[in-house]
């Protein structure tokens, strides 16, 4: 028998009982899709995140105050010590490097903003000009923070765009006075609204020098110190440099934690990836699900066309070309199943996109082939059985049965 | 051409063995035209079918064109089927999805021929069948006498050498089935050697050479 005949042979079966067709590539389908949309979505969620992460800055070394590790009981924790401010002149001194392209010291704390009679509690943001350029932050009016000491506390503030229409609303916010806590704060700047960034809403918060920021919330250490290093390859000198000279500082005690981004993207990575795979293996049941369904399909199918395949045998169709068809017929509805659950995949993920943007759940290509694969190998494998069962029918018994 | 040598086929029945077919011993021509009759159970369908190689003799030895055929392979006795070998059901055996064209073509595909020889081959049984403006009908559109043409092009598409038939008028009316039955006698006049399975004495009658069984041997035969 030709090998294009075969084709048309199961073609002519599978056009022959469309009803049946119809639900099997339904099933096959539908597990290709799932398959496929569930993975843009793992793949969109971590994209996301990559993305989020990004925004941060380039080349980021975040300094924290205290060890995050376990280290068991040590003399610090039975004299009751506990870790010392990260302050100021630690940050100033962790700009004494080639290495060190920037250092943006930050202090947070909350303070009920008031202008005129609005008022509203905002998140205040103590840091220096540095910042602007380590978080890739854009103004949309006005200057930000003026470039110089750091020691000194002035009186100016800068506005995320939110914070601005709300007390403000047509009014324009700079030169005006605000009043954070206590103090007052003249407006220099407002931030342009680029969204929440991991850790800052920029659009909800007003950013003041450091120092001000200390004497405001009256605390001597700083909440965070940005490193930005010179280059990726830079980064490990920065580290070994910042753990080294906070030691120093501190009386030979290492009592900060050090986190890079690529750190925590790539802890993110594997927690998303992880998650991907496993919604990946759970969308892969619902393809061996239709796997079964075809191989009881098809062994309804060989049943009912018992008649058929005695004919067959009859005609001169030996075991061996009776078994090629009917994996023929189940490997025909996998390709085209999987082809169709490849488009109808595809369209659901350009829903996905389409009602959160932000996500930009794109199948990967990993995905599409094991999906495609996966349903051929399921569709023909699990043909198995039923082809086997039809080729070693007896046909005087096969045409007995019409 | 056919010769069948102390040819037995037996059945095991839960704990008993039924003998249909005992010790047969039987020479057919080329081109012979026989009835093979009896009551039920008489074995002559066993016989049909170890003829046809759908079925295996227990014992004994079946020369088809002087070649021991009870020893081939399944590829072997597929091959012979497909190219020696006509049949014609009672049931028509149709498959109802494929129209009466493609009906026919089946053992030409089954045989890997090409498409413009099938094509060519089609048309030509078609045609002898009387059946060209039903070429693209579907059984269940064609009426008992159609059905059973398309199922004697479909069998001698291939020009087999042997066309067996089993009660080939059964399903039809009389009218049909002498149509039918004309047809087959046209294609026994071409040589090929036509043996029909029948219950029916006059369909009997209509051959040369009838042969009788019972309880699984050859009662008579006119022929010997």
């Amino acid at each position: 028998m030709r090998a294009s005949d075969v084709l048309l042979f199961g073609w002519r079966a599978l056009y022959g009982y469309r009803t049946r067709t119809v639900f099997m590539l339904i099933a096959m389908s539908i597990g290709v899709a799932a398959v496929m949309m569930l993975t843009a979505l793992g793949e969109g969620a971590q994209r996301y995140v990559r993305n989020e992460f990004a925004s941060l800055g380039t080349n980021l070394v975040i300094i924290l105050p205290g060890r995050s590790e376990t280290s068991g009981v040590g003399l610090g924790t039975i004299m009751g010590v506990t870790p010392r401010d990260l302050t100021l002149a630690d940050a100033k001194a962790l700009t004494q490097h080639p290495a060190v392209k920037r250092v943006a010291p930050i202090n947070v704390g909350a303070a009920e903003a008031s202008w005129q009679n609005r008022k509203r509690e905002v998140t205040v943001l103590g840091s220096t000009n540095e910042i602007l350029e380590v978080r890739h932050w854009r103004m949309e009016r006005g200057k930000f923070l003026p470039k110089g000491d750091w020691d000194r506390a002035s009186s100016v503030c800068v506005l995320g765009a939110k914070i601005r229409d709300e007390l403000f609303g047509a009014h324009s916010a700079i030169g005006q006075w605000v009043r954070l806590g206590e103090n007052r704060y003249r407006v220099i700047g407002v931030m342009a609204s680029e969204g929440r960034s991991i850790g800052v809403d920029v659009e909800e918060v007003v950013i003041i020098p450091v120092a001000s920021a200390q004497s405001l919330f009256n605390v001597p250490s700083l909440f965070r110190v940005l490193i930005e290093a010179r280059s990726h390859t830079s980064i490990p000198r920065v580290i070994d440099f910042a753990k080294e000279t906070i030691k120093q500082r501190h009386q030979g005690e290492e009592d900060i934690t050090v986190v890079t981004q690529d750190a925590v993207l790539s802890t993110f990575d594997r927690i998303l990836g992880a998650l991907t795979y496993s919604i990946a293996g759970i969308a892969a049941i619902s393809l061996a699900v239709a796997g079964i369904l075809i191989m009881n399909v098809m062994l309804i199918a060989v049943s009912q066309r018992t008649s058929e395949i005695g004919l067959l045998k009859a005609l001169g169709a030996s075991r061996h070309t009776i078994l090629l068809l009917i994996l023929i017929e189940a490997l025909l509805l996998s390709v085209v199943g999987g082809l169709l659950g490849l488009g109808i995949g595809q369209l659901g993920s350009w829903g996905l996109r389409a009602a959160i943007p932000e996500l930009q759940a794109y199948p990967p290509n990993w995905a599409m082939l094991a999906s495609v694969m996966v349903a051929v190998v399921t569709g023909v494998l699990f043909s198995l059985l039923p082809a086997s069962k039809a080729s070693r029918l007896d046909p005087v018994m096969a045409l007995s049965r019409h | 051409m056919i010769r069948l040598e102390a040819i037995h086929r037996d059945f095991q029945v839960g704990d008993q063995v039924v003998h249909a077919l005992d010790d047969i011993n039987l020479e057919i021509s080329q081109g012979e035209y026989i009835s093979v009759m009896g009551p039920s159970g008489s074995g002559k369908s066993t016989l049909l079918n170890l003829i046809g190689l759908l079925d295996h003799p227990t014992a004994g030895k079946y020369f088809l064109n002087d070649r021991n055929v009870t020893e081939l392979d399944e590829e072997e006795e597929s091959l012979t089927r497909n190219q020696q070998i006509g049949f014609v059901f009672q049931a028509f055996h149709l498959v109802p999805r494929l129209t009466a064209a493609q009906n026919i073509e089946l053992p030409l595909i089954l045989a890997g021929r090409n498409p413009e020889e099938r094509a060519e081959l089609v048309e030509r049984a078609l045609s002898a069948m009387h059946l060209q403006d039903r070429a693209h009908h579907r059984p269940e559109q064609l009426s008992g006498g159609q059905r059973q043409r398309v199922a004697i092009a479909r069998a001698t598409v291939t020009e087999p050498s042997v066309l067996l038939t089993d009660e080939p008028t059964g399903n039809l009316d009389q009218h049909s089935g002498l149509d039918v039955m004309q047809a087959l006698e046209a294609l026994n006049d071409r040589n090929i050697t036509l043996i029909i399975v029948t219950h029916d004495e006059a369909l009997g009658a209509r051959s040369p050479r009838a042969i009788r069984m019972l309880d699984g041997r050859i009662e008579s035969d006119s022929g010997s």
